[in-house]
């Protein structure tokens, strides 16, 4: 940040001749390269204590709601979420690439790698928006917006809640072998077969729920199968253990019936709208809360970091930076290096802690 | 030792500047000059007109709502109604969230901060002086947001915003949480600055333990203001998202924690006591070395306590939540926590009063605002240790007594030190110097005035009377009034600071370049200091020694004795 302060003042204190970049009020640019580092440093330890509440929110609602968290991310894809890790690590490694080009005074390649950085930046956001879009098309948005949302103990949109269970529900039986490329066509397709028949959250604790649940979002189903399911525990309020032997009886006979499903590995647990308790149910809405405050908080800093770094990469045209002078490629590279390791956090506690 | 050598030869740098000079005031001139500089002391100047604006509109609501509570003793006069009360509430969370953020925080680091730390550092400008500026921008804008709280309908959460109640008041929370958090970042800009400032612009020759304390001090805030202020800000922003989207994280009526947001906040605000008093600290240690013209005793344990405070005062904020549900367990642990902060306090108080003795004490204006400052902290901090044992909070969580406790830290303390630094370094801030007469009268009637208005309310809060209540029972009017009495004594005192303060911009005599005869090396340059700083590199040597300061009377200001220091310099390294 320093290192943009050229000139401050026309007083002439006329000692020998600094070198052009070299703010007033430094003897040396070295001294100006480490203080300018010292405060990007100092700035990136209040992000980190910036995300920390929100880490810290996100670990106390977790450690409170945990069903509430285990049937939300069903809506996150995790196929998106994996390849925006890949993006932004990518555009890490080409952010250093340029830091050591410039360092070197290899003006080409320099440009190219900002270009490659600003254009990782690009693939991220461009992903966080079809991610988000898929939110936006299923209604689970954060705060008012949210399908999940409770009013006065009532769901505020009754039609949009049916849809989004159907689309978590079927997103969490069988999600992954469907839902790869982030439309979830299972989703939709259970969401339209639920959508007539259903009146779930009326009935919550009721063994027999459950079973219809499972049948419908599994399409053609035999009834045989549904009266093996009442004795299937209604337990709601904790964490589900993992499966009884008798619940993977069940499950196994109606994927086996179904034969359209792949079977859901034996150690996951899927948490259904059924499963959760119906003081839960009301607060799913705070995991997509959760969950839009620090991608968005983050996506905000991406692009920031993307804003720096189309500034860099013009200053850079310009011809501004040369061996002896790199210092913004530098601190603007220890930016973006911490957008990254944001992500690196975020990705796996939204959307892969199970 | 080779900086002193080189500076041998060019001798005495004092007095040789004619009248006609120019300083950083008159270097240049045109409002952009100003809006646009990048200079430290110009930037320390506009956040003091800014801060002094501020500190009198919420020193206003205070005299408005004192007024009313005196009132509300005749109730025929003053009849209670649900306006009265509505106005009540506005009134004194404005108070509160003005001074808080926009006054106390700021003031000492950005006035004499800015002004001050790169001079007492032989530097030309803070590490980022564009940082600085817009700091300084960030300021106006979270102004002009609570200036639009002001005329949008008020707030009335007080200045602690806690939900659920603000997460359903019709006030205009959004725009004063908004407000807050663009402060924050003025906060943050300026901490880091700092940081980087005295890491990397201390002059040959100056080791840490060569610093004046106030920079130790401002250090010490730094890092609360660098580590502390980003968890406001996140808390706000969540704050701003339950209000605007109701997205429920705080909201218990949708199974959000309303605690959660009281840890959020207190995990800085606690932290943020800190930030108000530290820089106060460091002031106080600078007036009782050069009033005293003495070493300050125990430098070093004074310069470690700052530091210690500041670490400590992340870990105590669970001490506001007493009586909020958290567990025996936590309660005991900020507890015991809590009464530790007392020790690098009490090593602050003790080494200044050991500097005092068989100090030669001159008792100018600053030196009177340290002696106040030192009675009125001792005060206030040891019924903070009251009030961090469990037992006692309990009854008198949310009474007239910690409203006294605060007070005589936050006002008390802080305001004393920070206007006692203001006196200190006015002449080397304007070149001026200010009627002596009127400003210790002015001391009094604030020194006065202060304990008039608040000692009683440890009494009142003691017998029960509970904060922010519009309405009391009629055996606590005699409180009331008597406080409110002595609010106005107090009011008094801080006009006739102000009027001081002017009169001495316009009439003022001309200022010597050190008029205290101190030896941090602000008083190296001439009153006021030129565009740059220093004419010329001072000369570093340890801060407090004064011997080779004389006075002159001609000037009635001290000369600098070059090699006179240069030989004491030499003696001190045998």
């Amino acid at each position: 940040m320093s290192s943009e302060n050229e000139h401050t003042g026309d007083t002439g204190h006329g000692d020998n001749h600094h070198p052009a970049h070299l703010a007033h009020h430094f003897e040396t640019p070295e001294q100006q390269f480490e203080s300018g580092k010292l405060g990007m440093w100092v700035f990136l330890a209040t992000e980190i204590l910036m995300f920390g509440g929100l880490f810290c929110a996100y670990a106390i609602y977790r450690g409170n709601h945990q069903d509430v968290f285990l049937y939300g991310y069903g809506a996150l894809d995790k196929m998106w979420g994996a390849t925006n890790t890949v993006v932004l690590l990518a555009s890490s490694l080409t952010m250093a690439w340029g830091v050591r080009a410039a360092q070197k005074g290899q003006q080409k390649l320099l440009l190219t790698m900002l270009l490659l950085t600003f254009m990782g930046g690009v693939g991220f956001m461009c992903i966080k928006g079809v991610e988000y879009k898929a939110k936006w098309d299923h209604h689970l948005f954060p705060g008012t917006m949210n399908a999940f949302y409770y009013e006065g103990g009532q769901p505020k949109y009754p039609e949009k809640l049916e849809h989004a269970i159907a689309y978590i529900d079927g997103r969490n039986l069988g999600g992954e072998a469907h839902g790869g490329g982030g439309h979830a066509p299972a989703g939709h397709e259970a969401g339209d077969e639920a959508a007539p028949q259903e009146d779930s959250h009326a009935v919550e604790h009721d063994g027999s729920q459950v079973g219809d649940e499972d049948a419908r979002h599994l399409g053609s189903v035999s009834p045989v199968i549904i009266p093996a399911v009442f004795g299937a525990p209604a337990d709601v309020s904790t964490i589900k253990p993992p499966a009884s032997p008798a619940d993977m009886g069940v499950n196994d006979a109606v994927i086996d019936q179904a034969g359209a499903v792949s079977m859901p590995s034996a150690q996951h647990t899927q948490v259904l709208w059924n499963d959760l308790s119906g003081a839960e149910q009301k607060k799913v809405h705070l995991f997509f809360g959760i969950y839009f405050m620090m991608t968005g908080l983050h996506g905000l800093h991406v692009l920031i970091g993307m804003v720096l770094i189309a500034w860099l990469f013009f200053k850079a045209r310009a011809g501004a930076f040369s061996k002896d002078y790199f210092a913004p490629v530098d601190i603007g590279g220890l930016y973006w290096h911490l957008v990254d390791l944001i992500w690196i956090f975020l990705f796996p506690l939204l959307y892969l802690i199970h | 030792m080779s900086v002193i050598q080189d500076q041998v030869k060019s001798g005495g740098y004092g007095g040789q500047h004619g009248p006609g000079e120019t300083n950083y005031i008159n270097h240049s001139k045109g409002v952009l000059s100003w809006l646009l500089t990048l200079d430290h002391k110009r930037i320390g100047l506009m956040y003091m007109v800014a801060v002094i604006t501020a500190f009198l509109g919420g020193g206003l609501c205070a005299i408005a709502l004192r007024t009313m509570l005196y009132l509300r003793a005749a109730p025929d006069v003053a009849p209670i109604t649900a306006g009265t009360q509505d106005l009540y509430n506005q009134l004194f969370t404005l108070h509160g969230a003005i001074l808080v953020f926009m006054f106390i925080i700021p003031a000492v680091p950005a006035i004499l901060g800015n002004m001050i730390l790169p001079l007492m550092l032989g530097a030309k400008d803070v590490a980022f002086p564009r940082l600085n500026l817009l700091s300084w921008y960030c300021y106006m804008a979270g102004a002009t947001l609570f200036l639009y709280v002001l005329l949008s309908g008020g707030l009335d959460t007080g200045w602690t915003f806690y939900t659920p109640y603000s997460t359903s008041t019709t006030t205009s929370v959004a725009a004063a949480t908004m407000g807050a958090f663009v402060l924050g970042f003025s906060s943050i800009l300026t901490g880091l600055n700092f940081i980087a400032t005295i890491h990397m612009l201390r002059p040959a020759g100056m080791g840490w333990f060569k610093m004046p304390l106030f920079l130790w001090a401002l250090y010490a805030t730094s890092i609360i203001q660098v580590l502390a202020t980003p968890v406001l800000a996140i808390t706000l922003l969540l704050l701003c998202a339950e209000t605007v989207l109701h997205i429920g994280i705080f909201d218990p009526a949708l199974g959000g924690d309303p605690v959660l947001f009281q840890h959020f906040f207190w995990f800085y605000s606690h932290p943020a006591v800190y930030i108000m008093i530290l820089p106060g600290m460091g002031i106080i240690s600078e007036l009782m070395a050069t009033f005293c013209r003495r070493q300050v005793f125990g430098y070093s344990f004074i310069a470690f306590s700052s530091i210690a405070i500041a670490l400590l005062g992340f870990l105590v904020w669970g001490h506001h939540m007493f009586t909020s549900g958290q567990s025996a367990m936590a309660n005991a642990v900020f507890s015991l926590i809590t009464f530790s902060v007392a020790i690098p306090s009490a090593i602050k108080i003790f080494n200044w009063l050991a500097t005092m003795y068989k100090g030669s004490i001159s008792l100018a204006t600053p030196m009177l605002y340290a002696l106040a400052f030192i009675w009125l902290f001792t005060i206030g901090g040891l019924t903070g240790v009251f009030l961090g044992a469990l037992s006692l909070d309990i009854m008198a969580h949310d009474t007239y007594f910690v409203v006294a406790h605060f007070h005589y830290v936050m006002v008390g303390s802080m305001l004393t030190s920070f206007i006692g630094g203001m006196y200190y370094w006015w002449p080397k801030m304007f070149g001026k110097m200010y009627n002596e007469t009127v400003a210790k009268i002015a001391w009094g009637l604030i020194f006065v005035g202060f304990n008039l208005t608040f000692f009683i309310q440890f009494i009142a809060g003691s017998q029960g009377m509970p904060r922010r209540y519009a309405d009391y029972l009629p055996e606590f009017a005699f409180y009331h009034k008597f406080s409110t009495v002595g609010s106005y004594v107090l009011a008094i005192g801080l006009f006739v600071v102000l009027f001081n303060w002017i009169h001495s911009l316009i009439y003022g005599r001309k200022a010597p370049q050190n008029p205290w005869g101190g030896n941090t090396l602000e008083w190296h340059t001439s009153s006021p200091p030129p565009h740059e700083n220093f004419h010329e590199d001072p000369l570093v040597t340890e801060p407090y020694e004064m011997r080779a300061w004389d006075y002159d009377e001609s000037i009635d200001g001290y000369v600098f004795d070059k090699d006179k220091a240069i030989e004491l310099d030499q003696q001190s390294h045998h």
